[in-house]
């Protein structure tokens, strides 16, 4: 068995055991079960509430946020990052700004956000392009400046138009971190919105859950959580995967 | 001076700094400007201009309220981090040490990472009940798992050649940790802590904006509730330049210990 | 001579403005001819990469013209020139096969042709059984190959090397050596070599040019007199040893120089 295969294995043998024992402390009542309810019944009620289709509205809303803020954040970044490529200039200004931005709490700035543009969509997809587009911004960088300046030249050498360079040439040798990039700018964009649907919204699968949790509705409370967080995992599961996938065809081993 | 000499001056790195301390200033002075459009466009609803939040904040400073609220934020700050800090360094030890371990740990911890742990809070309150210490342990539930990460990875990133030098040197375990392996992961470690310092920071605000009567994240919401747009304004900005400091202080701080280390 | 000059340098110099201005190169005069095979030699830093940037078009000289079958060059590449660069150009996102076919894609040639080419290529530089793999999969030297075979597929007329083996081990270099005179016979092509490895230039080349340090000039042209069905064998005639002995005795000075410890 590889390590890898091992070391899968013991990983969920270890996040099973621990589901398995937070089961048997909730059942057995070593936990108070109106702090945490059984993992058991967490997937009962999110099968439930999920499934009886009362919060499709909400998940609807959600998730079109949620992918809504990620494109314009790819967008918006990868396009900066590539302007400020350019210019050694404007990279020296950038530069300390984006290793400053992610110290600063975005979170902060979502109160104002809502009293400038109201409870709704927008400040939400706002809030998520702000958490995410400097991600990617950073990762289109780094992935410019990973390509190797003798393929460079060899693009010269074979006269290739700056079109073709950048399509046969840049992008696939940038790829890789611009992926890595990406996959930030989703993980992002999705704590933004839940964030911001959780503290100050009216609609969505964060309102929800918060609204369950002040109406002392544990149960639809903890089954729709355990589905955001599902949901959060899983797809950023898939981009880490993919991620993987890229990055180990071109390096060894 | 003649003029050799100051084309000399101006020449190469010189230039560059002064160009680039040249446009720090119209960076600055562009999103003051943009602050003030965005207040007057929007009428001081949303923001209150960049003068008067200025002035308001240097008569909050002076109130008994802020710093009430300041001390709340910051005690249960310093407690968070701390716990970050400390138990982050020790798990990452562990894990960057014994390998296997790390490489079971490591996608738990780096899927801990990307999951909205704000869906969390309600959680930690049943089990904190509301107060300081629900704060807390928010803060460390963010500021945690960064600093594992990068110490995880400073350990195992060791060089091997660091440590068969060491052991050819016939190093004691003690001289070995002081003199080889605490300054190779130090930068990685320091990292760490920057990161660690703004999500401690971070969730301890957020637990303050949903869940408390005290701290600046508390006043930040109330001021938007009540309408009393200067006082939120004023509060981000504080929180602001807190964080940027900060973040740059210890980007300093990271990095001569690199540099040190190199040359040794 | 009555031979056509392929590639003709006159009075070529290289000027870095800086600051701070560096004198990078020349004045170069030279005349390769047609299917000849060129090596260059000289101490680090003196101008060898330089020489090979103004020759295939990727830079201009500051004064001095470069003329590629009879046409002068203006900063541009012109068709028929090849490199293998130092550094690995490999891409790591292609196949080996598809590394070597990437010249051939903006060629407008059939796909049944260039896969023909694309194998003969890969064959021929002995990595049929790696035509699938990618880059990271190979050795160094093998993926240098790779990148030669990618040359080797385009039939360039002139082939620059600029320190091609310079990554690898003694033994690999020397069988290398022989995989280039290969390359040179079959093709035919004007073959230009930088290299370091001074019985590297005395086995391969034709000629032998030894630079001087910077700003770099030509202070020897050592001709070699090896019949063209030559391999890595002639170590072994006395007549190598004499080479690399002269090359040595203009370098050394050089060399010292560039290093600072000349008087």
């Amino acid at each position: 068995m590889t390590r890898r295969r091992a070391a899968l294995f013991v990983r969920i043998a270890v996040v099973a055991g621990l589901v398995i024992s937070l089961e048997i402390c909730c059942r057995t009542g070593i936990i108070d079960p109106l702090t945490i309810i059984p993992p058991s019944e967490m997937i009962v009620s999110m099968v439930d509430h999920i499934g009886s289709g009362e919060f499709n509205e909400s998940i609807v809303n959600t998730f079109s946020t949620i992918i809504l803020a990620f494109v314009m954040a790819v967008g918006f970044g990868t396009l900066a990052g590539a302007l400020v490529h350019g210019s050694s200039r404007l990279r020296d200004v950038a530069d300390p700004l984006l290793a400053s931005y992610y110290s600063v709490p975005t979170f902060i700035f979502y109160p104002p956000l809502v009293a400038l543009l109201g409870l709704g969509k927008t400040p939400l997809v706002v809030l998520g392009v702000l958490s995410a587009a400097p991600a990617v911004m950073i990762s289109t960088l780094s992935g410019l400046d990973g390509v190797p300046p003798v393929l460079m030249k060899l693009a010269r050498i074979h006269r290739l138009s700056p079109a073709r360079t950048l399509w046969w040439i840049v992008l696939p040798a940038a790829l890789p971190r611009l992926f890595t990039g990406f996959k930030l700018a989703l993980s992002y964009a999705l704590i933004g919105v839940i964030a911001g649907e959780f503290i100050l919204s009216g609609t969505g699968l964060g309102y929800a859950i918060s609204f369950a949790y002040q109406s002392f509705d544990n149960r639809a409370m903890y089954g729709l959580m355990l589905f955001v967080l599902l949901v959060a995992i899983i797809a950023n599961g898939i981009l880490y995967v993919w991620e993987g996938r890229l990055a180990r065809r071109r390096s060894v081993g | 001076m003649s003029d050799v000499s100051l084309e000399a001056a101006l020449s190469g790195r010189t230039w560059r700094r002064r160009i680039r301390a040249f446009d720090a200033v119209v960076l600055t002075l562009l999103m003051m400007a943009l602050w003030q459009v965005i207040s007057s466009w929007t009428k001081g609803v949303a923001v209150s201009p960049p003068l008067p939040t200025l002035f308001y904040l240097f008569g909050l400073l002076r109130t008994w309220m802020f710093w009430d609220h300041a001390a709340a934020t910051l005690t249960a700050f310093l407690l968070a981090y701390a716990l970050s800090a400390l138990i982050g360094l020790a798990l990452g030890l562990i894990f960057g040490l014994r390998r296997f371990a790390g490489e079971v740990a490591e996608p738990v911890l780096a899927g801990f990472y990307t999951i909205p742990k704000v869906t969390l809070y309600p959680v930690v309150l049943l089990v904190f009940g509301l107060g300081m210490s629900a704060k807390v342990a928010f803060g460390v539930m963010h500021g945690l798992v960064p600093m594992t990460l990068f110490t995880l990875g400073a350990v195992r990133n060791l060089p091997p050649v660091l440590i068969r030098t060491g052991r050819v040197l016939r190093l004691s375990p003690g001289r070995m940790m002081r003199w080889v392996l605490v300054p190779a992961c130090l930068p990685d470690i320091v990292n760490g802590l920057r990161i660690s310092f703004s999500l401690s920071l971070l969730g301890v605000l957020i637990g303050e904006m949903f869940s408390s009567q005290r701290g600046l994240g508390f006043l930040l919401i109330n001021g938007m509730a009540q309408h009393n747009v200067p006082l939120s304004t004023a509060i981000v900005t504080v929180i602001v330049a807190v964080a940027i400091a900060a973040n740059t202080l210890m980007l300093r701080i990271g990095r001569p210990p690199a540099r040190r280390s190199n040359r040794e | 001579m009555t031979e056509q000059s392929h590639v003709a340098l006159n009075e070529v110099v290289r000027r870095y403005e800086g600051p701070p201005a560096v004198h990078a190169m020349g004045p170069i005069n030279l005349t390769i001819c047609r299917g000849e095979f060129f090596s260059v030699v000289g101490p680090s830093g003196c101008g060898k990469s330089t020489l090979l940037d103004v020759l295939c078009g990727l830079v201009r000289p500051t004064s001095g013209s470069v003329h590629f079958e009879g046409r002068e060059l203006h900063g541009e590449v012109p068709d028929g020139i090849r490199v293998v660069f130092q550094e690995d150009s490999s891409m790591p996102w292609l196949s080996v096969r598809q590394n070597v076919a990437f010249g051939l894609r903006t060629s407008g040639k059939p796909e049944k042709e260039i896969a023909e080419l694309v194998d003969h290529a890969v064959s021929f530089m002995g990595l049929a059984q790696f035509a699938d793999h990618y880059p990271a999969q190979l050795s160094g030297g093998m993926r240098q190959r790779v990148c030669i075979a990618r040359t080797l597929v385009l039939r360039p007329r002139l082939i620059l090397l600029d320190e091609p083996f310079g990554a690898l081990d003694q033994q690999t270099r020397l069988l290398m050596g022989d995989e280039l005179l290969r390359l040179w016979r079959e093709t035919g092509a004007t073959v230009l070599l930088i290299t370091h490895a001074l019985d590297e230039a005395a086995m391969l080349s034709d000629r032998v040019g030894v630079m001087s340090a910077r700003p770099g000039r030509f202070i020897d042209m050592v001709e070699t007199g090896w019949s063209r069905d030559r391999d890595s064998r002639i170590v072994s005639d006395p007549k190598f040893g004499s080479l690399t002995a002269r090359l040595w005795s203009c370098l050394r000075e050089e060399s010292l120089k560039t290093m600072g410890w000349a008087a």
